[in-house]
């Protein structure tokens, strides 16, 4: 277990050899550096992660322990004992995401071997995915909450530098400004929440059976609030959920690994991290979570319907999840597993899901990256009828599209149909809101599914550029992932993650699995109606007939629009101009007076120094005549 | 007996003819005589105080005479740097030294 300080060190030394010396290196060079490092912190995570689940001995409860092999005392200024910590530590979850954020990681590194290919600022790049890594195993193996929230802002920052990699392009810019700003706003309440936190807890820590959270139990609930709002910045959720769509200008690759995979899940994780906290002292605060998760699952879903966009589709699809991931941890309503509680079910859920849908979401993102990459275009009307031409991708896609639509025996289903359980156990209206979210997710997808690969093919645009199978470089990852799609349905997850850390089985409820994948297959088919043909009619009449909610979704509900409007109208106008107005001509202007009269003065005084010695005479003479009658006089 | 107070009195005429030339003399020259006539009102009366006051010591007079050596040093120097100012302006109005204070 001492090895996994290499998993922060390795990727932070790529970072630091490819950030300072990289345009010493050539391109295969860099990208070799970055890929090796980021293999040996694979091995390393897998390594632990067997050691962890397989050869740890549990405790005398069935619990699997919580590690600790580093915690040092980084800045012990607080009185009381309260101090900020840095170290690692290993549990369930945090053992479940370096398997996660390594293997999608290493994925995406292999893969843009042949996607960025030739790309200006190559050894940038993985300067950046390198830090990114680290950002986010830093994030997931914290101990305590502060050195989350550091990590949480690095990888903030790594965010926005891979977003605005294409930094001559205006959209690019723009976008890495707004996903920056967004999340950073949100973090501020995460910042309050922390220090709300550690004031009345007395602690920064998630050892959670100390006395002090007693005490404290008043602002709990406002403390976690705080910080849910940060969680909800990173993952997306309404109405802080406006910076991923455009965060989509980054490269396909960085979208796979960190729009999709990990650090959009940072929210969700945050939640599971404290989850004894909410359910012990806010579970109401808990549900509100629920409901927030539930809207964003159905308004994401809803866009996803109309937009054109494939990888914007698949950004609202994440939101989608992700929101689904939420639900499922809100909906939780006790501590304890075993085979009849379901009350804490949607903790495994979540986890679960998360675990699946990194897999299954990279696996998407990756393949529109193959897609982008053969067609040199995002807009879904470049494509149609690609199947023929690029079959691995079109497979590999399928199977995920399958997935995350909730078919057996694809990972996606058994994840999905555990949310549904809980969400039923919670509340039946609930559980049927997200069946039929679910619904629409499997919906959406195939309309994507069919609009790429089947539909109508741009022949004009394809006659003159053929497009093509992406390089191995780019399938393997494809090929790879598609088998982890396949097969982590089968993993007994509960086994490994449970809210409570008892040994969970997960066994499939067959009334809720058995609606849900009939109302998938139900969807499936609507869009294979819709939308498989060379020609769309019914789509077309569809929007015709329904042409001012087409429209209203196909803008993603005008939100942007609102937050243009607040920002620039009421906040710009209406508070930061005058507050501008006030540094401008009060603050400023007070020390430009100081500036300008002391200038004005020494202007008007600096005749006295003529340089005329007989005038200086005779002003000292004054001078001493003027003492002398003092003295005199005195 | 001569009084104390008409000694003081021609030195104190010395003194005042000589801050009055230099302040309104223009030749740096003339400055130059002013400042040794301050001067030697000032080591009159070293030797009047010594003589009315202190007949007993000699203080006074090895003063007025180490004020005099002083004055003729100063004077070398004084006037090498106006041999100095003339080679430069061809002048030594003390009106043409105000660009001495750049």
């Amino acid at each position: 277990m001492e090895s996994t300080i290499f998993i922060l060190l390795l990727p932070f030394l790529s970072f630091l050899l490819l950030g300072v010396f990289g345009k010493w290196f050539s391109h295969k060079a860099a990208g070799l550096i970055g890929t090796a490092s980021l293999l040996a912190v694979a091995v390393l995570s897998y390594m632990t992660a067997y050691d962890y689940f397989f050869c740890t001995a549990r405790t005398a409860e069935g619990v699997l322990p919580t590690l600790m092999p580093y915690n040092v005392h980084w800045l012990p200024f607080f009185a009381e004992g309260l101090s900020f910590d840095m170290g690692i530590m290993l549990d369930p979850i945090s053992v479940m995401m370096l398997i996660v954020i390594s293997t999608v990681s290493l994925m995406v590194h292999i893969y843009s071997f042949g996607y960025m290919h030739g790309e200006r600022g190559f050894q940038r790049y993985y300067a950046f995915l390198s830090l990114f890594t680290m950002s986010m195993l830093g994030l997931v193996v914290a101990t305590n909450i502060f050195q989350m929230y550091m990590f949480w802002e690095l990888v903030g920052v790594s965010s926005y530098l891979l977003i605005g990699f294409y930094y001559t392009s205006p959209a690019a810019i723009a976008a890495s400004k707004k996903a920056f700003i967004v999340t950073r706003f949100a973090d501020l309440f995460f910042l309050i929440g922390i220090l709300i936190y550690g004031y009345y807890c007395r602690s920064f820590g998630f050892e959670f059976d100390q006395a002090g959270f007693a005490q404290g139990a008043a602002m709990l609930p406002l403390a976690l609030f705080l910080m849910f709002i940060g969680g909800a910045g990173k993952s997306a959720m309404f109405p802080l959920h406006i910076w991923l769509p455009d965060a989509m200008e980054g490269p396909t690759p960085v979208s796979a690994l960190i729009h999709a995979a990990t650090m959009v899940v940072a929210g969700v994780f945050q939640i599971a991290r404290l989850f004894p906290l909410w359910i012990e002292y806010a579970p109401g605060t808990l549900h509100i979570v629920a409901w927030v998760g539930a809207f964003t699952a159905f308004y994401a879903a809803a866009v996803a319907c109309c937009q054109s966009d494939i990888k914007r589709v698949l950004a609202f699809s994440t939101i989608s999840q992700i929101a689904f991931m939420m639900v499922a941890l809100g909906v939780c309503t006790e501590y304890t597993t075993g085979h009849h509680h379901v009350g804490s079910l949607g903790y495994m859920a979540s986890m679960f899901h998360l675990f699946t849908h990194a897999m299954f979401k990279a696996l998407l993102f990756l393949g529109a990256g193959c897609i982008i990459h053969a067609v040199h275009s995002n807009e879904m009307s470049a494509m149609g009828g690609l199947r023929k031409y690029m079959p691995i991708t079109h497979i590999t896609f399928l199977i995920a599209c399958l997935a995350i639509s909730g078919i057996p025996p694809f990972s996606g289903f058994f994840s999905k149909d555990e949310i549904l359980t809980a969400a039923f156990a919670y509340m039946p209206a609930m559980g049927w809101i997200m069946t039929a979210i679910a619904a629409m997710t499997a919906f959406y997808m195939f309309r994507l599914y069919y609009g790429i690969f089947w539909g109508t093919e741009n022949k004009e645009l394809h006659a003159h550029h053929t497009p093509h199978e992406a390089p191995l470089t780019m399938t393997l990852p494809l090929v790879f992932l598609a088998l982890v799609t396949c097969g982590a349905g089968f993993l007994p997850f509960g086994h490994f993650v449970s809210a409570d850390g008892q040994l969970y089985d997960i066994h499939l409820d067959w009334d809720i699995a058995g609606t849900s994948i009939v109302i998938a297959v139900a969807s499936i088919f609507l869009a294979t109606y819709i939308y498989m043909g060379e020609r769309q009619p019914k789509a077309d009449a569809l929007a015709e007939k329904f042409k001012g909610l087409h429209q209203w979704a196909y803008k993603r509900f005008y939100l942007d629009e609102v937050y243009q409007y607040i920002t620039h109208r009421i906040i710009f106008a209406h508070i930061s101009k005058p507050i501008a107005w006030f540094d401008r001509h009060i603050i400023d202007g007070f020390f430009d007076f100081l500036a300008n009269g002391t200038h004005a003065l020494s202007f008007r005084i600096r005749g006295f120094q003529s340089g005329s010695v007989q005038k200086y005479a005779f002003v000292f003479l004054l001078g001493t005549l003027a003492l002398l009658t003092i003295m005199v006089l005195a | 007996m001569i009084q104390i107070e008409y000694l003081l009195v021609v030195s104190a005429v010395m003194m005042f003819a000589g801050v009055f030339g230099f302040l309104t003399r223009r030749s740096t020259l003339a400055i130059l005589l002013s400042v040794e006539l301050m001067l030697n009102a000032t080591d009159l009366n070293f030797a009047v105080f010594n003589r009315m006051l202190y007949p007993e010591g000699y203080e006074g007079y090895f003063f007025a005479l180490f004020s005099i050596a002083i004055s003729a040093a100063e004077s070398a120097i004084a006037i090498a740097i106006m041999i100095n100012i003339y080679r430069m302006v061809k002048n030594i109005q003390a009106g043409e030294l105000e660009q001495m204070k750049w």
